[in-house]
């Protein structure tokens, strides 16, 4: 959906300093426009549960983190996600590859496509859903929407192959 | 078989409280319940309601964004073995800023004592799990082990060397008045601690 250098750009604009993240196949590609970019810090994470605690840290010092990680990682991160944004009521944005949605060819039958948006409403985060290459401004926006009203946000980022 | 040499939490806590200076300190389970018997600190982070493992993660966001400013993470060991791999992200960070003090007593204190899955009745050789071993695996370079208070208090300025720095500290396990608890409401409490790491 983002080429590389366009999601690096996006970022820059928006102020973010720092990606937490663990990579999928599709995030992936963006890993050396994230580690050579000049004005963001990439900081890779074993598990998904850890990037949501780590970014929270990040804000905490006065940083612009965002956590990018897959559909299946929202799953594992389940806990730390509640704990940070429910419990803590921090701030924080993620950006969730949406693994399957554009093709599944790979992974037939993957239950990502039905579970991945029934598990964001429960956890009752403002979201916006990019289906397809038409929608990326409304990253952008909802990001800074989020951020105005300092509320936590995730944006859902169609992908194709595992 | 001789019983392994431990020391009471609330001591080395105490250890801790008294050299932390301007610290981050960060804590989970057992010792956030003993912390808050201590002088609070507006850099104190109870971390109660926790998510068992994110302690270390979420002082290493801090250590990160504010690379001045020393955190020291009291994390069990229950704890610890949640999230093994922030072991990993931590050596690979590497931040110089950063203290991790793992508190080995073996159990799931705070749910009753039940003996966690690193504990020598669980384990086929019958040994501790070595949580300074672990840390050196995962990278850490500076790896101290204490099974009793003087030592620890006679190696205080461990808890300020450059890191990442890992100390485990064996410690007994309490078996009364041993449940989790929070001072109060967890967004209150984080933002003092924000706000006192903007000034």
């Amino acid at each position: 959906m983002f080429a590389p250098e366009e999601f690096v750009s996006t970022l820059t604009e928006l102020g973010i300093t720092h990606v937490v993240w663990i990579p999928d196949t599709t995030l992936g590609q963006w890993d050396e426009a994230l580690r050579t970019a000049p004005e963001i810090e990439l900081v890779q994470v074993c598990r998904e549960g850890e990037a949501w605690a780590l970014a929270a840290g990040l804000y905490l010092g006065g940083a612009k983190p965002i956590v990018v990680i897959q559909c299946t990682g929202l799953f594992e991160s389940g806990d730390s996600l509640r704990n940070i944004v429910h419990d803590y009521r921090l701030p924080i944005y993620g950006l969730i590859g949406y693994r399957s949605f554009l093709n599944a060819a790979s992974l037939p039958g993957d239950t990502c496509l039905k579970f991945t948006e029934p598990v964001l409403d429960a956890w009752a985060l403002d979201t916006v859903f990019l289906k397809d290459e038409s929608m990326k401004p409304q990253f952008a926006e909802h990001y800074r929407k989020c951020t105005e009203q300092q509320i936590p946000g995730i944006c859902l980022m169609a992908e194709g192959a595992a | 078989m001789s019983t392994p040499q431990a020391m009471p939490l609330a001591e080395a806590l105490a250890v801790i409280h008294q050299h932390r200076a301007d610290a981050v300190v960060i804590t989970t389970m057992g010792a956030a319940r003993e912390w808050q018997t201590l002088e609070p600190h507006p850099k104190d982070l109870v971390y109660m309601p926790s998510s068992m493992g994110q302690g270390p993660p979420l002082g290493l966001g801090i250590a990160i964004a504010q690379p001045d400013q020393r955190v020291i993470v009291v994390n069990g060991d229950g704890c610890t073995l949640m999230n093994l791999g922030c072991l990993v992200t931590l050596a690979a960070q590497a931040p110089k800023n950063f203290t991790l003090v793992v508190v080995d007593n073996g159990v799931y204190e705070v749910t009753g004592g039940q003996a966690t899955i690193g504990h020598p009745t669980k384990r086929a050789d019958s040994q501790p799990l070595n949580f300074a071993d672990l840390a050196r695996a995962a990278g850490f370079t500076e790896v101290y082990e204490f099974d009793d208070v003087e030592s620890f208090r006679f190696e205080h300025e461990t808890l300020h060397e450059p890191g990442p720095v890992c100390i485990v500290l064996k410690t007994t396990h309490q078996t009364e008045d041993v449940s989790a608890r929070s001072p109060s409401p967890p967004a209150e409490r984080i933002q003092v601690l924000r706000t006192s790491l903007k000034s």
